[in-house]
């Protein structure tokens, strides 16, 4: 008998084991994450988008040469990130994608994060290649164009996607309203 | 009598650790599948010799520099775009993800193989997100024009390789956008241009690779691509400068575009880089 129920035991957890590999066909079909590209964060590591589900993510694109409207972004994010509670925090994840694919190395990225001091582990740096960022922009519906070999023109959006990589909204703009976002991002995580 | 009870959860355990792993591998399986199919494109290919040239939006001073480049004679037709979705199938309607098409993707098709009735199976493509233009081009080994390269050829007329400054010309292009229901004629009808290039103002609008370039809102900072100088229709309908009102129309859709939209008028074809032996000196058509 109680090897029996040693048995069914073990059966029970290779099943549901089984049951975690959740298949990609579970995505919705508007979800980010079905986009199939590599990208490296800042620590240099090879990530694809889906790697970053779960989480809500709040999203921005930058590159970290820029002097306009880019630290503007930055900030905005960062009174964002101070505005979620902090319990949901840990459901968030703050993300910076390069529109520079070329300038903004892994190291660079780092570098960046670290004199900003978003060093905890919500705050995700990625870069991707050429392909790879127009693919993105364009899921963001964000307009950018290279105007000199170190300069970019581009819209200002901040968009947060649910932890099925879903877009719940979008902010355009600089000197957006933070608070609204944030409460955002809590409800998005209250529903999740 | 324990040894048997013992090969038996052996037996059971490596049969459930055989069938998950059986389901892992047909997930990697179907991943596989979804890569995509190549197809052969039979639309003949134009050399470009490239050149500087003067972008509508820019100042006058300002020159963009095209490399010389292949395009497609023609835009890709219904019958082509079949066979696309026939070999891609995550490209049929039914099974498009909504991320790369809105819900207007291919909506006259009868279903996911078959075309709109009675419709001409060598018209052009229409009904097709950014995102569906730039994976055919994928498949048939090229990609989609860019901005820059489209408006190069744009300036020609069936004569020269820059006729902006011909009445005529601005004429022409005004006319034809004023024809409805277009789209429904077959690709490469009627006369090409200087360059050898069909149908370039009189079917559809065309994507682009780098549509979204075009920037109206938020941090432009160059000064060139100002509100005024796109949207105000003050200095674009002024009567002395036709072509500008042309482009105008042109760059004002770009400018709306979002990246899934499919829209009935809106189709593309394809380019790709001059193969380097084959560059011959650039066109002067700065003006």
């Amino acid at each position: 008998m109680k090897r029996l129920s040693l048995l069914l035991i073990m059966l029970l957890s290779i099943i549901s084991a089984c049951n975690q590999v959740k298949p990609l066909k579970d995505l919705p079909s508007d979800s980010i994450f079905l986009l199939n590209s590599d990208w490296q964060n800042q620590k240099g590591e090879t990530i694809k988008l889906k790697d970053l589900r779960g989480k809500t993510l709040v999203v921005v694109m930058i590159y970290t040469t820029c002097k306009a409207s880019c630290p503007i972004l930055v900030a905005d994010m960062k009174k964002i990130e101070q505005q979620i509670k902090p319990d949901n925090l840990k459901k968030t994840s703050m993300v910076l994608v390069s529109i520079d694919p070329e300038t903004d190395t892994p190291e660079r990225l780092l570098q960046f994060a670290k004199e900003r001091n978003m060093d905890a582990d919500h705050w995700i740096l990625l870069r991707g290649n050429e392909a790879s960022t127009q693919e993105f922009a364009n899921v963001l519906s964000m307009k950018y164009k290279k105007i000199s070999p170190i300069d970019f023109s581009h819209s200002n959006i901040i968009s947060i996607f649910n932890p099925d990589g879903e877009l719940i909204s979008q902010e355009e703009g600089v000197g957006i309203n933070v608070e609204k976002v944030a409460n955002k991002v809590n409800e998005v995580i209250k529903k999740s | 009598m324990n040894s048997i009870k013992n090969l038996f959860i052996v037996l059971l355990v490596s049969i459930w650790s055989t069938s998950c792993q059986r389901q892992e591998v047909t997930q990697v399986e179907n991943l596989k599948q979804k890569e995509q199919q190549k197809i052969t494109s039979t639309i003949k290919m134009v050399l470009i010799p490239g050149g500087s040239y003067k972008p509508f939006y820019g100042s006058d001073t300002s020159l963009v520099d095209v490399k010389p480049f292949l395009i497609d004679e023609r835009q890709v037709s219904n019958a082509e775009y079949l066979e696309f979705v026939k070999k891609n199938p995550e490209w049929q309607r039914s099974n498009v993800k909504r991320i790369y098409a809105d819900t207007n993707y291919l909506k006259d098709w009868v279903n996911d193989t078959t075309l709109p009735k009675g419709i001409n199976e060598q018209a052009p493509i229409t009904q097709i997100s950014w995102f569906a233009a730039k994976a055919y081009a994928t498949a048939v080994g090229k990609r989609l024009p860019t901005l820059d390269e489209w408006e190069f050829v744009a300036m020609a007329d069936e004569l020269t390789a820059n006729a902006r400054e011909k009445k005529t010309y601005s004429d022409n292009i005004i006319n034809l956008y004023l024809i409805k229901n277009r789209q429904y004629n077959p690709v490469k009808s009627g006369k090409p241009n200087y360059w050898g290039v069909y149908n370039f103002f009189d079917l559809v609008w065309e994507w682009t690779d780098d549509f979204n370039s075009i920037l109206v809102t938020g941090d432009s900072r160059n000064g060139e691509y100002s509100d005024n100088n796109l949207f105000c229709a003050g200095s674009a309908t002024n009567a002395t400068d036709v072509l500008n009102y042309a482009a105008f129309m042109r760059f004002s859709l770009r400018a709306g575009l979002k990246a899934h939209f499919t829209i009935a008028n809106l189709g593309f074809r394809c380019a790709m880089d001059a193969p380097v032996e084959n560059t011959p000196s650039s066109v002067d058509t700065a003006q």
